[in-house]
């Protein structure tokens, strides 16, 4: 059936200046570009991912957003219209992926911090030590405290961020490699995400959380052994309530191995764990897998939904050593877009709730609380913290660093970039050691930026902004958002 | 700027309180004539097993609802005005009354709490819930006399040379943060702990927001209180020493936890966990005094100043070398403690000066 789209984007190439080289039909993975002489693009396949443009040696092509009119309807967007078109012609779920495009705008991006003038010093950070190390687990409630030996086990990072669990299937193996080397370089953690370890990350596993997803792809005793940490995944901030899909076509060999599936197969994660069905049963598998593991720490990954507050206060008293919280504009490697765009809630909001919840249960100190959800700077990361977090998780931004533009079409296994897909000839674009250094760049930038922060605040350790909300103030949001957050307006 | 003053007889004598007023008056201009406070320990020693409640009352509103409930859930052996003096430059002053109460024993064993716990309680339900009155002070055998004016308007106001007490604190305020009122004066004292402060928290709200999840309500406006509330946490509640307590206040930089010795940085780097909530960040000196003592001690890279200074058996602290001169004529040691290293003087036993860091010329042994 002929679709009724129209090109979202105008490839537009400056013949004057073009080699001729075809470099672009050669880096492109969505099949832009034909090459008769030169360069011939078809716009409706163009996902503006930027890889031809990036790689032009001439600089010659522009992707501009196509200027096509249409009649103006507010209450009937593009976006909408477009939605119906596809759905009509394909009768399917419409898919998407990385992190909502809804315009909703960001929390964060509301909350100013706090600085330090006269009354109290401001810390330069080049001069005097500025500590970030952050401890991730249960800590007793005071020195002496006889504590269960399933307490035993904390993670120790040299900055509170980590990076947050992409599976190995949906994002390449290169990209796993360029994780893992990057947290061991700076002394903090990837996360496997529900695909299982592959072999050639064992020499990197005390930086690995394994994932233990509905699917239990790659879940063996062995598996469980390596990790430094187990995490439970129950829900994904883009896509609470729902499972996951990897096509078939993404099942090569190596991903067939590590998943432990048939190749070619689709692999699926239920929506459910088919042995969670209530909070007893979370309790039964946290303890199944300490058990199993020697008492390693075990956390739960949630996405952030309207009652967050008592689900994660029943995750810790199940027996977590962390809870995981993803907000409603995290990443995916694929999901349907009606339910990334309109269910769950901010991150902001989830974290807020959650760490008071368990202050006033008096449990704070028997878990770690580490939240994600579009976490875009070191601003993010310092209000983050500001509100209760004591780390955060970066998918999406892991991704940009290495390369990724957010074209949000993971879902495709097309990625010019080399990332979300399996094929050969596209993942070998990324160079694991140079990934690995982009990653650590990025994360030492923001240590450095935080450093900046706490000096500013007058603290020099991060264990002294963490939770410490009246180191910000709120302007333009709502008093009842602001009570939420247990934060006072500025100039308040 | 403040300016902090604490003095220690460790043989348990008792001093008058003019000496430290002298020493406070010395640091004059620390202040802006809108804080000054005293704590004494060792002060009532004809009831020395009851808890002497000092408060304040803007208003008699206030003190006809506090006294009904301290008749109620206790004891009162004796209640009477704080004896003042007119003293020039301090304004109006609140109504100053003191109550030396037991908990009432079927009250106490109603709640089901320990005896101190139950007074802690009583302490914080007066400053939540009646407007206008402000317990300044609820220790056995000790007492705070605080408010508006400069440390020797508030001494000669309060007839502080009348009182005899082996440890004193003293606190010039010069206040940056909250507006001047006789209870926000220093020293904050809850139960035994009296406690002077010249700094800022910059981690007050996270650690008002961890005292909370124990009971403890910040209601006085400043950060002061916080510091109190985490002595009374970590000493009294936890079972911490004095030492361990600075430790988990002020801890150690990581670098310094990393180069111990296995067991020590197994403690260390667990009590940075335990009580990293807890942690003092931002510039500060703080003067504890107890009923068995004096504990001073420095934020982690010591941005205020301290000076300590030992004669005999008197162990002395303070902002201003030259306030602890004014009343140790020559002094065995004088030092100024390394950033995060208390000085605890302990009644009843001579100070360990192998306790501080004695590490430059400046700072002199007399022997």
């Amino acid at each position: 059936m002929i679709n009724y789209l129209q090109p979202e984007f105008h490839v537009d190439i400056d013949y004057d200046r073009c080699h001729k080289c075809g470099r672009c039909a050669g880096q492109c993975g969505w099949g832009v570009y034909s090459f008769v002489e030169r360069p011939l693009p078809d716009d409706a396949k163009c996902r503006a991912c930027h890889r031809c443009v990036t790689f032009c040696p001439a600089h010659c092509i522009t992707i501009k957003r196509s200027d096509l009119a249409y009649r103006e309807n507010p209450n009937w967007p593009i976006r909408a219209r477009k939605g119906v078109w596809r759905q009509a012609a394909s009768g399917g779920v419409l898919l998407t992926s990385m992190g909502s495009d809804a315009p909703r705008g960001s929390i964060f991006d509301a909350l100013t911090l706090d600085a330090c003038q006269v009354t109290n010093p401001s810390i330069d950070p080049l001069r005097e030590p500025m500590e970030t190390r952050t401890v991730i687990g249960k800590r007793p409630r005071a020195l002496g405290e006889r504590v269960p030996k399933d307490w035993a086990g904390r993670l120790t990072l040299s900055t509170p961020i980590l990076f947050a669990p992409m599976s190995f299937g949906s994002v390449s193996l290169n990209v796993h490699k360029s994780m893992a080397m990057a947290a061991k370089r700076l002394g903090t953690f990837m996360n496997t995400g529900e695909g299982g370890l592959h072999a050639d990350l064992y020499p990197y596993q005390d930086n690995v959380i394994v994932q233990v997803a509905s699917g239990r792809f790659g879940v063996t005793p062995e598996y469980l052994e390596r990790g430094a940490a187990i995490e439970i995944k129950v829900g994904q901030g883009a896509k609470p309530g729902i499972g996951g899909h990897l096509p078939g076509e993404k099942i090569n060999a190596e991903v067939s191995t590590t998943r432990m599936i048939p190749q070619g197969t689709d692999a699926i994660s239920p929506a459910p764990h088919h042995d969670i069905y209530s909070i007893e049963d979370l309790r039964q598998l946290i303890y199944s897998l300490k058990e199993a593991s020697g008492y390693k720490p075990v956390g739960v990954k949630i996405a952030a939904v309207h009652n967050v507050g008592a689900i994660a206060s029943g995750i810790v008293r199940a027996g977590a050593d962390y809870v995981y919280l993803d907000g409603m504009n995290g990443g995916t490697g694929a999901a349907p877009a009606v339910i990334r765009d309109h269910v769950g809630i901010p991150v902001e909001l989830a974290l807020a709730v959650v760490d008071q919840r368990l202050r006033d249960e008096g449990i704070r100190n028997e878990a770690s609380i580490i939240v994600a959800g579009s976490i875009k700077s070191s601003a993010d990361l310092a209000k983050a913290l500001a509100l209760g977090a004591d780390a955060v998780a970066l998918g999406s931004a892991t991704l940009l660093a290495l390369g990724c533009h957010l074209c949000q079409s993971c879902h495709t296994g097309c990625c010019s970039w080399g990332l979300t897909t399996q094929k050969p000839e596209l993942t070998r674009r990324l160079d694991p050691e140079e990934g690995a250094q982009r990653l650590v760049n990025l994360v030492s930038a923001w240590t450095h930026e935080l450093q900046e922060i706490l000096g500013a605040l007058g603290v020099n350790a991060v264990e002294s902004l963490r939770g410490s909300r009246d180191r910000l103030r709120a302007i333009g949001l709502d008093a009842q958002t602001c009570e939420i957050l247990g934060v006072a307006p500025a100039g308040r | 700027m403040c300016g902090l003053v604490g003095i220690c007889d460790t043989g348990g004598t008792r001093h008058s309180g003019e000496d430290v007023m002298r020493a406070m008056a010395l640091q004059h201009d620390r202040g802006n004539g809108l804080g000054a406070g005293y704590a004494g320990h060792g002060i009532y020693p004809e009831l020395p097993d009851h808890y002497a409640l000092h408060l304040l009352f803007e208003n008699r509103a206030a003190l006809e609802r506090t006294e009904a409930f301290i008749d109620a859930y206790y004891e009162l052996e004796r209640a009477e005005a704080i004896p003042t003096r007119r003293t020039d430059g301090i304004g109006k002053a609140p109504l100053l009354w003191r109550y030396f109460v037991q908990p009432n024993a079927k009250k106490l064993s109603d709640s089901g709490q320990r005896e101190d716990d139950y007074v802690v309680y009583g302490v914080m339900h007066i400053n939540t819930h009646f407007d206008g009155a402000t317990v300044v002070s609820s220790g056995k055998n000790m007492g705070v006399f605080k408010g508006v004016g400069f440390p020797e308007e508030i001494g000669h106001f309060y007839r502080i040379e009348e009182y005899g007490a082996h440890t004193w604190v003293a606190h010039n305020r010069f206040p940056t943060n909250s507006q001047a009122w006789w209870g926000g004066a220093h020293p904050f004292s809850l139960l035994d702990f009296s406690l002077v402060h010249n700094g800022e928290l910059s981690s007050y709200g996270i650690n008002a927001r961890y005292i909370k999840q124990f009971g403890y309500v910040c209601t006085l406006f400043t950060d002061t209180e916080v510091a109190t509330y985490l002595f009374d946490l970590l000493v009294r509640r936890h079972g911490l020493s004095f030492e361990d307590a600075c430790a988990a206040l002020a801890p150690p930089l990581w670098s310094a936890i990393d180069a111990m010795e296995p067991a020590a940085r197994e403690r260390a780097t667990l009590m940075r966990d335990i009580y990293g909530s807890a942690m003092l960040n931002g510039p500060f000196a703080i003067v504890l005094g107890t009923n068995s003592g004096m504990v001073a001690f420095n934020d982690r890279v010591k941005l205020r100043p301290l000076v300590a200074a030992v004669s005999g058996d008197l162990v002395a602290v303070g902002s201003e070398e030259s306030s602890l001169l004014e009343v140790l004529n020559t002094p065995d040691y004088v030092w100024a403690p390394k950033a995060g290293e208390p000085v605890i003087a302990r009644v009843g036993q001579p100070f360990d000066i192998t306790t501080a860091t004695l590490h430059t010329t400046a700072e002199r042994s007399a022997a």
